[in-house]
């Protein structure tokens, strides 16, 4: 059987969806692990500008440099931040190439600090360990990225949306079903392994503006991957584990503590005393947050208004040129001069992140999912507190492994009834002449998320709320789009919808609370490591349902002094308390 | 199920005069991460046709004759 004219099939042996970090990394390490295999990077925007690091970054948050810390020091914490809910074996695989791939960038052209000696500008930010690397010329790392694109000949499509992934009659990862976003087109890639790298998923919550796209992620990050992954039959773990980042009120971008807090920034209450012995992210420090703008002594600021001139223009220059530099704009607006005021802060919508947290597609310290031939790496993948540098290294691993896994296969043969029914699927919202636009339908879930599955999480709310969703399946039938433009967005918001199931049905499964607001479940207070300290997956049952399972957590290869355990628990500043 | 289409004050605004799209430029439609930015038909020149922006500059910054201008969306302001 043919496919019909309007679906376009090309084939290559390593497929790569999404184009920000991991993805130019793994199909940059794919080609020099076998440079006669062909690669495909997919990108819904264009690589040259595309992902979380679209305007560059400030700094490395997670850089483990000898002489400043070890692999085994960086395990133990993020452990401890992690409330010991990880796969300590991925965090250490990442801990022992953190360094090589900091030498790799920095001889790719990527800038980093140094002081007066040559050595790298370490900061500690960690409650425990010094691990930040500033890169106050971090705004061309993408220019760099593609520079090797080129250079090793990998095949960029941009605009193009990864809908589903496609398997083999074993199972196997085959490829994916995608969508072009400006001429609604369908193409069908086939391959011989597929990774994953399509983001964070940013789009799950209602950002307090209300602007559907004034989120905390690139909002291009919307839950593609995710979708896909529940949709071919791969677990996801720790999706109650949300993601939530303290941030500049409104603007809703990184306050970054991490730039400004080694130089003597901090987050203050409102009477601009400290309130959070650390600023590194974890649900504990969050929760702290969190009490503190619900309290008296609310909202929280970012003070740095004590600071002398030249470093208010240091941090100005790093904060206004890099990673989302129209905050300068945003400030200007509003009058607020970090010299003279302290910045309002508040906390992000929810999302899905293990750059941040812990929540995501479920893989492995090999980059694997639980589907063979499908890897995933960066925001989406599992690997927990891995941000940009994690995305790199387990970028280059997935890339390694997946050129690996396609050596000596042949092309599947796809399944075209179902390449067929999804085709009309995903093109249905323009087969229509009226309906339920797009934005309309996303800005009901998204608010359905922040009515009632946003922490403090209550059963009967979380049960309202997952009822809610259920009951818009019926409206998917009646999206409506108008251009491709709107049918990109129409099928994103499918994406949003199915991340959205998923945060109510893994928050309802693990009853306890734990990662402080991250999971913060008011019928179940307490952390209940007896019952509880264990792996969440979800994933698709036989009957198509999502469903939840425990999964062991695998022998720890640092081991924890009791001692060592509780503290991310004594995040508050006593004094202030 | 009727439609009705609203208006909405969009954030980046393009400079006509300063715009070379009909020469073939497409650097700000290129780099847009949400792909908001397309050629007017009427003018030939590059605007915002959908109003989902995330404020990242790349349009503004990549434009090669500074004709790009991002403002904060309103409801953030």
């Amino acid at each position: 059987m043919n496919l019909p004219d309007d679906i376009e099939v090309k084939d290559i042996d390593i497929l790569i969806i999404g184009g920000g970090t991991a993805g130019p990394m793994a199909a940059v390490a794919a080609k020099e692990k076998n440079p006669d295999a062909s690669v495909m990077l997919l990108e819904k925007a264009n690589v040259k500008r595309s992902g979380a690091i679209s305007m560059g970054m400030d700094g490395l948050n997670n850089a483990v440099v000898p002489g400043h810390s070890t692999p085994e020091d960086y395990v133990k914490e993020i452990t401890i931040a992690n409330d010991g809910v990880l796969l300590q074996k991925g965090v250490m695989t990442y801990a022992e190439n953190s360094f090589a791939m900091i030498q790799k960038l920095d001889k790719w052209g990527v800038y980093f600090q140094k002081d007066e000696t040559g050595e790298y500008d370490m900061k500690k930010v960690h409650h425990l360990g010094t691990y930040v690397l500033p890169m106050p010329e971090g705004h061309n790392i993408k220019k760099i990225l593609y520079r090797r694109l080129r250079r090793h000949r990998v095949t960029v499509e941009n605009r193009y949306q990864a809908i589903r992934i496609l398997k083999d009659a074993e199972g196997n990862a085959c490829g994916c079903i995608s969508l072009n976003s400006r001429t609604a087109e369908i193409l069908v890639i086939r391959a011989k392994s597929v990774v994953m790298c399509t983001g964070a998923a940013g789009r799950i919550g209602l950002p307090a503006s209300g602007y559907l796209f004034g989120t905390y992620e690139n909002p291009s990050n919307c839950g593609d991957g995710h979708s896909m992954a529940f949709h071919c039959g791969a677990e996801l773990t720790g999706l109650e584990c949300y993601q939530i980042n303290p941030l500049l009120k409104d603007y809703n971008g990184p306050a970054c503590a991490y730039v400004t807090g080694p130089l003597g920034g901090y987050t203050a209450n409102s009477k601009g005393d400290r309130f959070i012995e650390c600023d590194y992210w974890s649900g504990q420090m969050m929760m702290e947050f969190y009490n503190e703008l619900q309290g008296g002594n609310g909202p929280v600021f970012l003070k740095l208004d004590h600071l002398a001139e030249e470093t208010i223009q240091e941090i100005e220059h790093v904060l206004h040129t890099n990673e989302r530099p129209s905050r300068g704009r945003f400030h200007d607006g509003r009058g607020v001069d970090y010299r003279t005021k302290m910045v309002e802060m508040h906390i992000s919508e929810i999302g899905f992140c293990a750059g941040h947290s812990a929540s995501g597609v479920w893989t492995n310290e090999k980059g694997e999912t639980t589907v063979p031939g499908l890897y995933g790496a960066g925001d989406m993948a599992s690997i927990p507190h891995s941000y940009m540098l994690g995305a790199f290294v387990f970028g280059e691993i997935c890339g390694v492994n997946a050129a690996e896994f396609a050596e000596g296969r042949e092309f599947a043969e796809l399944d075209m009834d179902f390449i067929i029914s999804e085709r009309d699927r995903i093109l249905a919202p323009m087969k229509r002449t009226d309906g339920i636009p797009p934005s309309q339908f996303e800005y009901k879930v998204r608010r359905l998320v922040n009515d009632y599955l946003q922490p403090p999480k209550v059963t009967k709310k979380m049960d309202i709320g997952l009822q809610r969703l259920i009951a818009m399946e019926d409206d998917i039938q009646h999206l409506f789009a108008r251009d491709a433009h709107e049918l990109l967005r129409a099928n994103e918001a499918q994406h949003v919808y199915d991340c959205a199931k998923m945060a109510a049905v893994a928050s309802m499964y693990r009853t306890e609370s734990r990662w402080g607001l991250y999971h913060h479940y008011v019928d179940h207070p307490e952390t209940n490591n007896e019952d509880w300290f264990c792996h969440v997956q979800l994933h698709k049952n036989e009957d198509d349902e999502m469903v939840c399972k425990t999964r062991p957590i695998d022998p720890y290869v640092v081991e924890l002094d009791d001692n060592e355990k509780n503290a991310y628990s004594q995040m508050r500043v006593q004094q202030a308390s | 199920m009727p439609i009705a289409s609203q208006i909405s004050m969009v954030p980046v605004v393009v400079d006509d005069d300063k715009c070379i799209a009909e020469k073939g430029c497409r650097t700000c439609i290129d780099v847009c991460p949400l792909d908001v930015l397309w050629i007017n038909e009427e003018t030939g020149k590059a605007h915002m046709k959908y109003d989902e922006c995330w404020y990242c500059m790349p349009c503004e910054t990549d434009c090669p004759t500074d004709a790009v201008t991002v403002n904060i969306p309103y409801l953030l302001r």
